[in-house]
């Protein structure tokens, strides 16, 4: 560690930290030494990164596979309205590299999957993860327990958030407890909504985020004591905030008694995920173009919207409303003797409501608009806002 | 009564209400007291079997019920039960 030395200018810009009698010059040395890998640049991912630049860590790597999006800019602070369109890693890396020129930046420019997530992650001393789903929230867990990496973490739903670091090894030696020891599984597709059907007020990832890189930095430095074996929770709604106690679980299939993990595995599979292009239902469908030119021709058909209110008011084609949860209450509001098509945002609670309303009460003239009023605003009528 | 906090994604099956008072002399008798008066959150939080799913967890203050006697945990009137799902924040 010696032999990390900083310039002037460094020296400079960093004082504030040299300052603190317990972090001082070795702290920062800790700092420039360091690779940390974030995993996802988005919401939690922007003040993360921000911040451990800011931060001096040496080296940041940053995956991400996505392209900055007009709705991205509402909590996805790296980016300004000049990125819209260019990959999230590349506008990430010219805004920090602004920020702070005597960082090393790293950028995998696309997914982390089972393939490329070891080979990736080993290089690393730290991963922080800022991913968005629960497959990539599985597999970064299990590749940071499967390569010995502490995993810091946090995650975001509307007005909560979730914090812990995971597989840390305290300075007495003592392994902390990881993801799979919180939640061995994941909720099955469609239990919980997700951030684009959920939504998420645009500060929270701001502050869970800056708190995950105050994680990163205790865990680098060895200052103060990192939230292993806690889940921190906040709800910005209420202002309430919890710490609860996360214990190892003897069961857990990576490093419990008899574990049963001892390589990456298909994360899509294992939280119940049907890959894309195998057809996921079983129900019938139109396509956006079939849908116009039925409403063209006057064709006498029905039109709902399983969506709620709130979903209508950003954008609708007209349909009848009656969202999912109140569909069985409504029965007689659908037609039985002509053809009806049901739409939603994607495609898929339309889905789950005509599979419902065929099993359960017999319908047989039910379609599904494929891609929801998604596909109608990309491929019909572009002036619909997209969310 | 011991309080049971619930979690903004199953805030929609207790008509948005963020919390709940419980009656039952156990966690587990307090959740079915929820459950009874919201019918709609017992799949959510229960198994086929009534045990406690695997991607939720429930405390009772800051302690895990698993690391103490798991749904038969006694609650006191001054109780409070948190639910606690698993949340990705994103786009599943």
């Amino acid at each position: 560690m010696e032999n990390i030395t900083f310039s002037k200018k460094e020296l400079e810009r960093y004082s504030r930290h040299l300052i603190i009698p317990e972090f001082n010059i070795e702290g920062q040395r800790k700092l420039k030494a360091a690779k940390v890998l974030v995993v996802g640049s988005g919401g939690l991912g922007s003040p993360l990164l921000l911040y451990l630049t800011a931060a001096g860590v040496g080296t940041i790597g940053i995956v991400d596979f996505d392209v900055v999006d007009d709705s991205n800019l509402q909590r996805q602070v790296l980016f300004s309205v000049d990125d819209v369109g260019t990959p999230k890693v590349e506008a990430a890396k010219k805004r920090l590299e602004g920020l702070n020129p005597h960082i090393n930046f790293v950028v995998h420019n696309e997914p982390l999957t089972s393939h490329n997530a070891l080979d990736i992650v080993k290089d690393y001393d730290l991963v922080a993860d800022g991913t968005d789903n629960f497959p990539t929230r599985y597999l970064v867990n299990d590749a940071c327990v499967l390569l010995g990496k502490p995993n810091v973490y946090a995650s975001i739903f509307r007005f909560e958030g979730q914090l812990s670091v995971f597989n840390y090894t305290n300075k007495e030696g003592v392994l902390g407890p990881n993801y799979r020891d919180l939640y061995p599984t994941p909720p099955p597709p469609g239990l919980v909504p997700s951030c684009s059907e959920g939504g998420v007020i645009g500060v929270l990832p701001g502050i869970m985020g800056s708190l995950q890189a105050n994680e990163v930095i205790k865990v680098i430095t060895g200052v103060g004591e990192p939230l292993s074996g806690r889940l921190f929770l906040y709800d910005a709604a209420a202002f309430e905030t919890r710490t609860l106690k996360i214990y190892r679980d003897e069961n857990n299939p990576l490093n419990g008694k008899n574990p049963t993990i001892t390589e990456l595995i298909d994360y899509d599979h294992f939280c119940g995920i049907v890959p894309k292009g195998e057809k996921q239902r079983d129900v019938k469908s139109v396509s956006v173009q079939e849908l116009k030119d039925l409403i063209e021709k006057q064709e006498d058909i029905q039109v709902i919207d399983v969506r709620e209110g709130y979903e209508y008011e950003i954008a609708n084609i007209n349909a009848e409303l009656i969202p999912l949860g109140e569909i069985e209450a409504q029965l007689d509001k659908i037609a039985s003797d002509k053809k009806v098509v049901l739409h939603c945002r994607s495609g898929k609670r339309s889905a789950d409501a005509i599979e419902l309303l065929e099993k359960k009460y017999g319908f047989k003239n039910l379609y599904n608009l494929d891609g929801g009023i998604l596909a109608w605003a990309d491929e019909i009528d572009t002036s619909l806002a997209k969310y | 009564m011991a309080k049971i906090i619930i979690p903004t994604p199953l805030r929609k099956f207790t008509q948005n209400q963020a919390s709940f008072e419980g009656n039952g002399s156990t966690v587990g008798a307090t959740i079915e007291n929820l459950t009874e008066t919201y019918p709609d959150i017992k799949q959510h939080l229960l198994d086929e079997n009534g045990k406690l799913r695997n991607f939720v967890r429930v405390y009772i203050g800051d302690e895990d019920i698993k690391a103490l006697q798991n749904e038969a945990t006694e609650v006191k009137d001054d109780s409070v039960i948190s639910i606690v799902p698993a949340i990705a924040g994103g786009s599943l």
